[in-house]
């Protein structure tokens, strides 16, 4: 079978003095081939630890992943991660970038200059190629993360934050190239974010985590991911169901701020 | 305290002559349209005038204070006294009248031999004397040695140029003064002006002059090349060796926890023990050869190389990590294409400190026992007194210093662009 299913996934920390931080519970999830989810929730509710997991950063407590019928052990490059920033290796150029993974491989040089080109093409960095990383701005850094990850051509691409550090111009423009390359690659991919307009824009299937324990509080089926494939995000917003659906579920992470505040308090 | 108010004189005019009346138009580039400047770093540029001037007075006080050729005579500061002058002293003996007699001295500059000149012994009990003293220097002149009762049968000085005088106290004569010494004989001390004595602080060119005829005939046996040839070579060899060991030791320790813990406790023992503490150790066991000093800076260079490539280690974004191991990198290349270019920024710096803090060691491990070296030519010198070549030697090393620093930042900005870019 093809498809990533997570199986009552935990992860608990032991802290120093016998305390505990339930992370995440009984979490399960099963994700076609293509699918793109998009997680969401507040701070503490254990979506970054999940999505360690998944890549193979952490072992869980208990429970088990399985992706295209065999268990994840370890970091792999069937998956692919794209991080928030500084990720990317400053002592080499964009097109060196890029161009880790299949070099790692050991990748024909032909093949892999082939494979290069042509992704630099797809997010527009051609003409900074032999460019330095950090003479780049945090949109073209982004992008070449985006390029060196499909560069290894995985099966899922884990997204930890990728747009967060992006000022709002920047971000509107990679979210369609974002949603662009989902189309066209049909990769598997699990997003994580703040925004909510982020995750409804880009999630094709949302989940809203709650903490304490980490666990998924809903989920969600969006039309707006294939929507925003072919139109202008700005026009994808003005969908009558868009409005609602960020209401709700701004209401549903600000009721667990609120009680995580509230808990605090009672705990003082 | 002159010499001071002087610096601080040419401070101050520099300062408003440059600034108030140069500087004027100075062109209107982004800092220089800043409003805020006190206290904004970045807007706080050396000012290349202030620096030239800076360089320029320090050879300027130099030469005023030594008297240098290279300055003319009106900038000196008042030299020593030179040439001959008088002074009489009055001698009295129980039941006669007191008797005076000139004593007629030669000031003389210290490389000239000066005979004391001769002169008609005059009439009375008390002759005529002299004597011949060096500049700087002092001289006792045994007035009484001549006259026709001697010290022994109750012939004292009683007064100079008139003047009364008891044992202990002065009197101020033509181009010097005269202290009657606790057994009663005048002791000719000539004026020493304002200059420094070359003994202490030769002018620029007697050290540019002493600098050429080492740089020609070599100093003990070796040339002025060979001698820092020794040191750089000694530094160099030690450096290698310390980060050849440190840096994987720094690296392991980095990265496994098992190194960690075995060698912390070393490394951060040894790290607080300056290098100069070692050297007596490392002549005990090595002796002062060449074997000894290497092991000293390799010593040095250690801890410092070790630490750096640790922290180098540590430093890593885990980020960075993580992606490579997701783009299927395996452990090897993890090192080889993420940890060491990420390490490199840190080792530079360590490289740079280490260079710094070795160069400084050999010159100390020098003057304590070496057969050539930049530091072994300045100790045995000033065991000669030769304050010039003391001079020079310190100004060679000082110049060394800077230019492995330079080098250094030079090979940092070559090899590692991306520093501080991460």
């Amino acid at each position: 079978m093809t498809g990533l299913s997570i199986k009552n996934l935990s992860m608990r920390f032991e802290l120093p003095g016998g305390d505990h931080v339930q992370a995440l519970q009984d979490v399960s999830l099963d994700l076609k081939a293509g699918e793109l989810l998009s997680v969401l929730g507040p701070s503490g509710c254990g979506k970054t630890t999940l999505l360690n997991i998944v890549a193979g950063f952490l072992a869980p407590t208990s429970g088990e992943l399985i992706l295209n019928g065999h268990k994840i052990k370890g970091p792999d490059a069937e998956r692919g991660m794209v991080f928030q920033q500084g990720a990317l290796f400053e002592w080499m150029s964009v097109r060196e970038n890029v161009a880790f993974g299949p070099s790692m491989k050991g990748t024909p040089k032909k093949d892999k200059d082939a494979t290069v080109n042509h992704l630099l093409d797809v997010v527009g960095l051609q003409d900074f190629k032999e460019k330095a990383v950090y003479e780049l701005s945090g949109g073209m850094q982004q992008r070449v993360a985006l390029a060196r990850c499909l560069a290894n051509d995985p099966d899922v691409i884990l997204m930890d934050e990728p747009l967060g550090a992006l000022d709002a111009l920047t971000r509107e423009k990679m979210q369609s190239l974002v949603l662009k390359l989902w189309k066209e690659t049909g990769k598997t991919i699990i997003l994580i974010t703040h925004s909510v307009e982020e995750a409804l824009l880009l999630g094709e299937r949302l989940i809203v985590m709650a903490p304490r324990p980490g666990r998924i509080h809903k989920e969600y089926r969006l039309p707006f991911a294939e929507l925003g494939v072919n139109a202008d995000l700005r026009e994808v917003k003005k969908h009558p169901e868009f409005g609602p659906r960020r209401e709700e579920i701004l209401n549903m992470i600000w009721d667990m701020e609120e009680e995580i505040m509230g808990g605090k308090e009672d705990a003082a | 305290m002159i010499p001071l108010i002087i610096y601080v004189a040419i401070f101050v005019a520099a300062f408003f002559i440059v600034t108030k009346v140069v500087q004027k138009a100075v062109p209107a580039d982004y800092t220089s349209l800043k409003t805020v400047t006190f206290g904004d770093e970045s807007a706080v540029r050396p000012n290349r005038a202030a620096g030239v001037i800076s360089i320029l007075t320090i050879f300027l006080m130099w030469g005023i204070f030594t008297g240098s050729s290279l300055l003319p005579r009106f900038l000196h500061a008042p030299g020593p006294f030179e040439g001959t002058t008088t002074f009489t002293y009055t001698a009295q003996v129980e039941g006669r009248a007191p008797d005076d007699a000139t004593v007629t001295v030669v000031v003389h500059p210290r490389d000239v031999e000066t005979e004391a000149p001769g002169v008609e012994p005059g009439d009375g009990f008390a002759k005529n004397d002299s004597a011949a003293i060096a500049q700087w220097r002092t001289g006792l002149i045994n007035v009484a040695g001549n006259d026709e009762i001697s010290k022994g049968d109750g012939n004292t000085v009683i007064a100079i140029n008139g003047q009364k005088i008891a044992p202990g106290q002065t009197v101020t004569v033509e181009g010097g003064a005269v202290t009657l010494s606790d057994k009663g004989t005048p002791n000719f001390e000539p004026e020493r002006g304002w200059q420094m004595e070359p003994l202490y602080l030769p002018s620029p060119e007697a050290v540019w002059v002493r600098t050429g005829e080492i740089l020609r005939d070599g100093f003990r046996n070796f040339t002025l090349l060979e001698h820092l040839g020794y040191s750089l070579f000694r530094v160099v060899v030690g450096f290698l060796l310390g980060a050849a060991v440190g840096i994987p030791l720094g690296y392991a320790m980095g990265l496994s926890d098992w190194f960690r813990g075995w060698f912390d406790p070393i490394v951060e023992f040894m790290r607080p023990v300056p290098p100069l503490a070692l050297i007596p150790l490392v002549i005990i066991w090595a002796g002062i050869g060449e074997a000894g000093k290497i092991i000293l800076l390799f010593l040095a260079a250690l801890w410092i190389m070790a630490i750096a490539a640790r922290s180098g280690v540590s430093g890593v974004k885990i980020s960075k990590v993580h992606a490579a191991y997701s783009l299927g990198a395996s452990k090897w290349q993890i090192m080889r294409y993420v940890i060491i270019p990420n390490s490199l920024p840190e080792i530079f710096t360590g490289a740079r400190v280490a260079m710094g803090v070795c160069w400084g060691t050999v010159v100390a491990a020098e003057l304590v026992a070496a057969e050539q070296g930049a530091g072994m030519m300045i100790m045995t010198a000033s065991k000669f007194q030769n304050t010039d070549i003391v001079i020079m030697g310190i100004i060679l090393i000082g110049v060394i210093g800077f230019g492995i620093d330079m080098l250094m930042r030079w090979a940092e900005r070559l090899l590692v662009p991306w520093k501080g870019k991460g």
